[in-house]
């Protein structure tokens, strides 16, 4: 095992405009390792969303198309029909995914498109400023939701997603993962890789629900915000495989 | 024995591989970077497993591990 610690070829060599302690640097590098180890770099085209990791065509050295907000599983459909023998994934928010994309997931996954999802899951919408989105916590303070969300004031509860296509017939493959500490990333890794090798497969959708730390919203250090995915957020957001 | 090598001016400062460092060997230098935040930076003398910790926490691809 030489040389096992390197950054993957898919990635470029650029520095990115994330925050301190975000988590997209880490999920960019981990989509890049497992297309780099299926040897997929020639036949995948990603779709981006709108949100922080609009610019992730900037980092991925691989084919990547740009979608209208929360519209990427849409777009993602329409390459995938029309050319089948490539490999398409989205790589999403939860502004993008579970908000205003919330339709387009669904009947996406209802119907069951061969394709795979990424859904980055920080709890607010990051880039708009720290609104709250439909995966803020129970109390949480964000810029509309200042005292913290309540359900009492009509703002709801948490949205799980991965729980919520669960049931549909056309979902393949479900799991939820952290990558707040090294562990964690490692085990997003498998499951990403599970999540490819499923469409290469013809399994039908997949998607990997990653609890990714946003400091700058939440208003914490770095190693805060890791504390509080392990401490607060797992217990709302419970990890491991959802659906086989 | 494995070495680490820290690209220092892409370091955003975030202190998770610090945190994360199961010997203790990383800290956060004395002077400031290109992006004037105080980088990563791997102890004098100090010990290194290789578990690549730091690598796989880093989300700046400034730390490389080499076995």
């Amino acid at each position: 095992m030489k040389n096992e610690f390197l950054p993957p070829k898919s990635l470029r060599d650029v520095n990115t405009h994330y925050c301190s302690g975000c988590g997209h640097g880490i999920l960019h590098r981990l989509v890049a390792q497992v297309i780099d180890e299926l040897g997929l770099r020639e036949r995948v085209i990603g779709v981006a969303p709108v949100g922080c990791a609009v610019l992730a065509y900037n980092y991925w050295d691989f084919d990547v198309s740009e979608a209208a907000h929360g519209r990427a599983l849409a777009v993602a459909t329409g390459i995938k029909r029309s050319r089948p023998e490539k490999i398409v994934f989205t790589y999403q928010g939860d502004g993008d995914l579970a908000s205003i994309g919330i339709a387009e997931t669904l009947h996406t996954a209802n119907r069951g498109e061969n394709l795979t999802c990424v859904f980055v899951n920080n709890a607010c919408y990051g880039m708009t400023g720290g609104q709250m989105a439909p995966t803020t916590m129970i109390g949480q303070k964000t810029t509309t939701t200042p005292w913290g969300r309540d359900p009492a004031f009509g703002e709801g509860w948490p949205l799980k997603v991965s729980e919520l296509l669960a049931p549909l017939k056309g979902v393949s493959y479900l799991a939820r993962s952290s990558i707040s500490k090294p562990q964690g990333v490692r085990q997003t890794y498998q499951y990403i890789k599970k999540a490819f090798i499923n469409q290469i497969e013809k399994k039908g959708f997949s998607m990997v629900e990653v609890l990714s730390p946003c400091p700058t919203i939440w208003k914490k250090t770095p190693i805060e915000a890791a504390k509080w995915i392990d401490q607060e957020m797992v217990k709302e957001f419970p990890l491991g495989v959802i659906k086989e | 024995m494995a070495k680490v090598k820290i690209e220092k001016d892409r370091c955003k400062g975030c202190e998770l591989c610090v945190f994360y460092c199961p010997l203790k060997s990383l800290e956060l230098s004395s002077d400031l970077n290109k992006r004037g935040v105080r980088a990563a930076n791997f102890k004098k003398d100090a010990k290194c497993s290789g578990c690549g910790f730091c690598f796989l926490i880093c989300a700046d691809r400034c730390i490389k591990v080499e076995k």
